[in-house]
């Protein structure tokens, strides 16, 4: 996820149309990590870190940037943009990912852990 | 080639909160290429399709980089009246003579097999410095699914449809890479996001290419091929497997195939059946089309290799 | 002082020249007839050194303005031309071009457009870009092309107008066809058309950003277009600025419109482009012979200048307006429909007529000329009706 900060796009269905950039630029590159698809997921990954061996194929994988890595190594998932399509936990070879239904309790636990 | 922590190290070109389809294979095929661009600034353009719309919708951007998006037709016109300007501005004096950007463009089956051919053959005979990426779905999918020359064989799609007179799409898919290759450029290749390794070693070659580059991607399409979301990266390796997407390259002239090991081959039905776009071939019972569709699978394989034989 | 070398050239090469001066830093173009010497000269000064210009020869019209786009967009200084099916292949790129608010300048032949296949001289393709959001000049003459287009730089670019500009000029007669020009010297005009400031270029160091975006949801497509209207509106005061600072630096005069004894006439007629010497000949031939007549030729095409053609008009009795290309369907041909809403707004209703002449290059003779002039004086005198007319077919 990118950490750099970015414009407030919140009201953008009430920008006058003078506050658009010339040609409709966009001169905030990057910003739709501040757009949440996470509430797509009808399945959620669960990440279990003991069987994870850091070996990234989720990551290689993910079509939504939602396999969090820091210096090769897996941190999480970022449940704001993961779309729950399950590509990590089919590719994963340690079970280390696995689905669970969007409603389940271990998906619930996870969210308010989170 | 980076090893996969290395790779994990650049920061996403292509960041989350796009709108593709949960499991799509275009931002797939898009992530892993641009891993190949290694830390060089890229500047980007894609032609009008899912990828474009779906990261670029107003206010929000997903490329976190500079991107541009023209039409359907024409995103290797573009991109090259980018890497124009790039060196007119450095001719100019505008640029300094030691800034490097890679230019690529990223277009889908249609745009490019169909709509933006001559687009794509004009800038890749002209010579420019950029990678063309066609991400092959093999149907229009941002408009529903209709059929492309990109389309294999027998394939249902919305406009060559399946019924009692005509088994799905009657003609054979476009063999675009030997197309593209036929240009001379320095670098054509064909590659899978089912087999990563691969695809990001091609684009590494093609970023690194003085001169125009090509990739032809297969990225599957959960909703156009009819298949579950999950199973992307598995349908895609064994569309490798079935050898029915050959992974081969021509560099400056040279082909070389990555060939399918013998025991892991399967019969392409074992390919087909997984996806509902086929599934008239195998309900109520296996048609017999499925035997040419392996014999014609069988024969481009086997023209690839010779190929690689002739040219090596 | 400005150095002035005075020669026999063609429109096309006055072009040429005015795009090798203002050395664009991509030039990306595709030959046709009559725009090709344009190209060729231009191919010339890139293979002779004398421009830094990245030049590309694209392989269609299409991939020329693709091209062009993406350059600007880019940042660069862009220039192309084109004609007639060049044009009409461009139709979608023209529209993203003014929409996504690039300064790019084109030089474009006015030519028929097919069917049937004609190489010759009219209106019928850059009527056709004429919606395009494009600015558009018409030039009567080789000079006043060379003209146009150095000052079409200065306004595409300029920060408050970020629009694309079409410089055109009439096939063959006025593309091919030798006339005394006056060429000012290098150092004069770079001066004058300076270095493009992009805004929120491509290739900008650390400063990306994403042109083109989708526009689908919220309204934000609405938006853009009415800042695109404005942006087309607002460009006047700028081009009339433009236009009398190289009016003062080449000595010659600018303005939107050029009205030819339009004060006191009773009947003008109102014209575009190379048509116009014929039509001020015959006028002069009338004044001479005691009849009020004028010409008011249009110079700026869009935007249109709606007020100074209505300035100029409001005392005539009668009103002929020359359309070199028709718009099938519509009740006039395109400068007929322009001018009467110009004429709307003036208290007094002046009774026109609008003649469709010179199609795909047919002759406009003095005898069809004196006859539109005398159709006004029937006009005027309520013994001939308005409406559209074919000049001169039989």
């Amino acid at each position: 996820m990118s950490e750099k900060t970015h414009i407030d796009v919140s009201d953008f269905e009430n920008w006058t149309y003078d506050m658009i950039p010339k040609g409709a630029v966009c001169t905030d590159v990057g910003n739709s990590v501040q757009y949440i698809t996470g509430g797509w997921r009808s399945n959620m990954p669960i990440w279990k870190k003991k069987n994870c061996k850091d070996c990234l194929l989720c990551w290689v994988h993910c079509p939504d940037a939602s396999i969090l890595v820091v210096d090769g190594k897996m941190t999480g998932i970022d449940y704001d943009h993961c779309k729950g399509c399950g590509i990590c936990a089919r590719e994963c070879k340690y079970e280390a990912l696995t689905m669970v239904a969007e409603s389940s309790d271990e998906a619930l636990a996870v969210k308010k852990g989170a | 080639m980076a090893s996969i922590k290395e790779l994990s190290k650049q920061p996403d070109l292509l960041v989350g909160g796009h709108r593709l389809c949960g499991g799509c294979g275009a931002s797939i095929a898009a992530r892993q290429v641009l891993l190949g661009a290694r830390d060089v600034e890229v500047v980007a353009a894609s032609a009008t399709g899912c990828l474009e719309v779906s990261t670029s919708a107003l206010p929000y951007s997903s490329w976190a980089t500079s991107w541009i998006h023209n039409a359907f037709e024409n995103a290797a016109a573009t991109i090259t009246g980018v890497e124009a300007a790039y060196k007119g501005l450095k001719a100019a004096g505008k640029i300094a003579q030691d800034k490097e950007i890679k230019f690529v463009a990223f277009a889908g089956d249609g745009a490019t097999y169909d709509i933006g051919f001559q687009s794509l053959s004009g800038a890749l005979e002209r010579g420019h410095d950029f990678v063309y990426v066609c991400y092959d779905n093999g149907a229009y999918m941002n408009t529903g699914i209709q059929r492309s020359s990109a389309t294999p064989h027998y394939a249902w799609a919305t406009t060559s449809e399946v019924g009692k007179a005509i088994p799905g799409k009657p003609q054979k898919r476009k063999d675009l890479t030997s197309i593209v290759a036929a240009h001379h450029i320095p670098y054509a290749a064909q590659a899978s996001i089912g087999n990563w390794k691969d695809l990001v070693e091609k684009a590494e070659k093609a970023f690194a290419t003085p001169g125009p580059a090509f990739l032809n991607v297969l990225a599957p399409c959960p909703r156009g091929w009819r298949y579950d979301s999950s199973m992307t990266i598995e349908i895609s390796r064994l569309a490798f497997k079935s050898k029915f997407w050959p992974l081969f390259e021509v560099a400056d002239g040279v082909w070389t195939m990555r060939e399918v090991k013998e025991k892991d081959v399967i019969p392409v039905a074992d390919f087909l059946k997984l996806q509902g776009r086929f599934a008239h071939l195998f309900k109520p019972t296996p048609s017999p089309l499925l035997e040419q569709i392996q014999q014609e699978v069988d024969e481009y394989y086997a023209y690839i290799q010779r190929m690689c034989a002739a040219h090596s | 002082m400005a150095k002035i070398t005075v020669l026999a050239a063609t429109g096309n090469l006055m072009v040429a020249e005015a795009l090798r001066q203002a050395e664009p830093d991509v030039v990306s173009a595709y030959p046709i007839t009559p725009q090709t010497t344009i190209v060729e000269a231009y191919s010339k000064y890139v293979a002779d050194g004398r421009v830094h210009t990245e030049y590309i020869n694209v392989e269609s019209e299409h991939s020329s303005m693709s091209a062009a786009i993406g350059a600007s967009a880019a940042g660069a200084r862009v220039a192309t031309a084109t004609s007639s099916q060049g044009l009409a292949l461009m139709w979608e790129e023209l529209h993203i071009a003014a929409g996504m608010r690039l300064p790019i300048v084109m030089a474009n032949a006015n030519r028929a457009l097919s069917a049937p296949i004609n190489i010759h001289g009219d209106h019928s393709d850059v009527m056709g870009a004429r919606d395009t959001g494009w600015i558009i000049f018409i030039a009567e003459t080789a000079q006043e092309a060379y003209d146009n287009t150095i000052i079409s730089f200065r306004i595409a670019e300029h920060a408050d107008v970020q629009l694309p500009v079409m410089t055109t000029l009439d096939g063959f007669i006025t593309t091919h066809a030798m006339e005394r020009c006056e060429l000012l010297d290098d150092a004069t005009v770079k001066a004058f058309v300076g270095q493009r400031t992009p805004i929120n270029p491509l290739i900008n160091g650390d400063k990306p950003v994403n042109h083109g975006m989708f526009a689908s949801l919220g309204g934000a497509y609405f938006k853009v277009k009415h800042a695109e209207r404005d942006a087309n509106d607002a460009s006047l005061p700028y081009i009339k600025e433009i236009g009398d600072e190289w009016a003062a630096v080449c000595e010659r005069p600018f303005d939107f419109i050029d009205a030819y004894e339009c004060e006191d006439a009773d009947f003008i007629v109102v014209v575009l482009g190379s048509a116009t010497g014929n039509v001020r000949t015959v006028a002069r031939e009338l004044r001479a012979a005691g009849i009020k007549v004028g010409v008011l030729r249009i110079r700026l095409y869009r935007p249109f200048p709606y007020a100074q053609v209505r300035e100029a008009l409001k005392n005539a009795k009668a009103i002929a307006i020359m359309d070199r290309a028709d718009s099938f369907g519509s009740q006039y041909g395109p400068l007929g429909l322009d001018v009467r809403t110009a004429l709307y707004d003036l208290p007094a209703r002046i009774p026109t007529r609008n003649y469709i002449y010179g199609l795909g290059g047919a002759d406009v003779k003095l005898a069809a000329i004196r006859q539109v002039f005398d159709e006004l004086q029937e006009l005027a005198a309520g013994s001939l009706d308005e409406g559209l007319n074919y000049l001169g077919t039989r």
